[in-house]
């Protein structure tokens, strides 16, 4: 079923999100990969505020290419999402309510996803080119010494994701696979 | 004996870095499209789709396929009757990663020490593998190799016991662990026999075939068929949201090894198998 979201993502809207449903994001989204969230996890190991608000908002695991002039963003596509899952619990708890990634996610973030109501969203891995159409600004707002691995506030229209763990803990990943003959 | 000035490498690989990550060779572009009309889940097709709208604007906007443009991996085959002026070869090489990744927009995607990570900022040094030929030409491979599919590759030591039936176990297994993780679909490079590091490397490079290309050896052909197909029912399909095109081809090299092994390597790679070729 195709769905269009705005971010901030509501408690509502996320959990009217169901695994399989092909959703179009409007809003904005902050990028971070493995360099970005290891800083984060230590700043809250400190104690420290991080750069970022979670509550409501959507995290894209995602290092772009380099812009091209007058364009916003270079090559965009998801980087794969099980880095991240040592860090991912602790975001969500702390009222992060998307990831947008490609691949498998472990236990320990499927329960955060279900505690916190929260959803995981796939793009299509290896179509940068195509979804840097649908992003229409991006500043970098932390960690700028990381290069490709700062976070960036991206600006994003209509952005093409599927869900594939939603709030009630369904993953497409395993439902779709057998669908097809898997075992 | 052909002389040949290192800066002429260098501006090859410049040239093919750039190339490999905004355009993909003719036969995996062709087996991409063909995969468009045999996938039969829909949103299989729907991805494959975007796929194609992806590469389609890739070319025409100048935007790397994949933001990924990996690491820069070499083969160099050079015929032992060329003779290289005007500096050092390897030096040459990375001169030519460096100015196709900076000048040309690509990803800097390499750390300088595996621990301590810190990013180099050119995407140098390249990974290169020198092989040694007869005559005087030199065939540059350029095959930028991203991590999402690099690290779900494997290296199994089998033992011959193991037996045919055994290796196919193994590059099943490699493949359904890989699952989404690798993007498929994937291309699958495998090298069995040699030693642990010369089956990783025949797995590396078995997957610059061309994906319309069999092995010459009868038995190795329909083990690749075979597998093809078995990868292809594993429902894993296009961006692992299910479906029956999971991998475009199985390439297999093998090797003479050892009487005590059989070992096997098996490098995924992502739909965006990127490979240039040249020869000078």
């Amino acid at each position: 079923m195709d769905k269009y979201i705005k971010v901030p993502l509501t408690d509502e809207d996320a959990k009217s999100l169901k695994a399989g449903d092909y959703v179009y994001i409007t809003g904005t989204i902050y990028t971070a990969r493995d360099a970005a969230h290891l800083r984060m996890y230590e700043a809250l190991d400190r104690n420290e505020p991080l750069p970022i608000e979670m509550a409501h908002n959507i995290i894209y695991y995602m290092g772009p290419s380099p812009a091209r002039e007058g364009r916003p963003i270079g090559s965009a596509g998801p980087t794969t999402a099980s880095r991240m899952d040592k860090y991912a619990p602790r975001l969500l708890d702390l009222g992060l309510k998307g990831m947008i990634g490609k691949g498998k996610r472990n236990d320990a973030v499927k329960n955060a996803i279900v505690r916190n109501g929260a959803v995981y969203f796939a793009a299509v891995g290896g179509a940068g080119a195509l979804l840097s159409k649908s992003i229409t600004a991006s500043e970098v707002v932390a960690y700028d010494d990381l290069g490709t691995e700062a976070i960036r506030k991206l600006e994003v229209e209509d952005f093409p994701v599927i869900v594939v763990i939603d709030a009630e803990g369904n993953n497409l990943y395993e439902t779709a696979i057998k669908e097809y003959g898997g075992d | 004996m052909k002389t040949i000035n290192v800066s002429q490498i260098t501006q090859n690989i410049k040239e093919m870095c750039i190339e490999a990550n905004h355009y993909l060779t003719p036969d995996m572009d062709c087996a991409l499209k063909n995969a468009v009309n045999t996938e039969k889940s829909p949103l299989g097709k729907q991805i494959l789709n975007q796929l194609q709208d992806n590469l389609q604007i890739a070319g025409e906007d100048m935007i790397p396929i994949c933001q990924d443009t990996g690491m820069a991996v070499i083969f160099m085959e050079i015929g032992q009757d060329v003779h290289f002026e005007g500096g050092s070869l390897e030096d040459a090489i990375n001169e030519g990663v460096r100015q196709g990744y900076v000048d040309g927009f690509l990803r800097k995607s390499v750390v300088k020490d595996p621990l301590l990570r810190e990013n180099t900022k050119d995407n140098t040094p390249a990974i290169i593998h020198y092989e040694m030929t007869t005559g005087d030409n030199v065939t540059i491979t350029v095959a930028p190799k991203g991590f999402g599919s690099e690290n779900m590759s494997r290296v199994f030591m089998l033992k011959p016991a193991d037996g045919i039936e055994g290796v196919k176990n193994a590059i099943l297994t490699a493949v359904k662990d890989a699952g989404p993780n690798a993007c498929p679909p994937m291309v699958v490079g495998v090298g069995i026999g040699g030693t642990f590091e010369k089956c990783a490397l025949m797995a590396k490079k078995a997957l610059t075939r061309p994906v319309d290309q069999h092995s010459d050896i009868p038995y190795v052909k329909q083990m690749e068929e075979e597998l093809l197909d078995k990868i292809n029912r594993t429902g894993i399909g296009p961006g692992g949201l299910g479906g029956t095109t999971t991998a475009l081809a199985v390439n297999i090299s093998t090797y003479p090894t050892h009487i005590a092994g059989l070992p096997v390597a098996v490098n995924i790679c992502c739909h965006v198998n990127r490979h240039a070729v040249r020869t000078i």
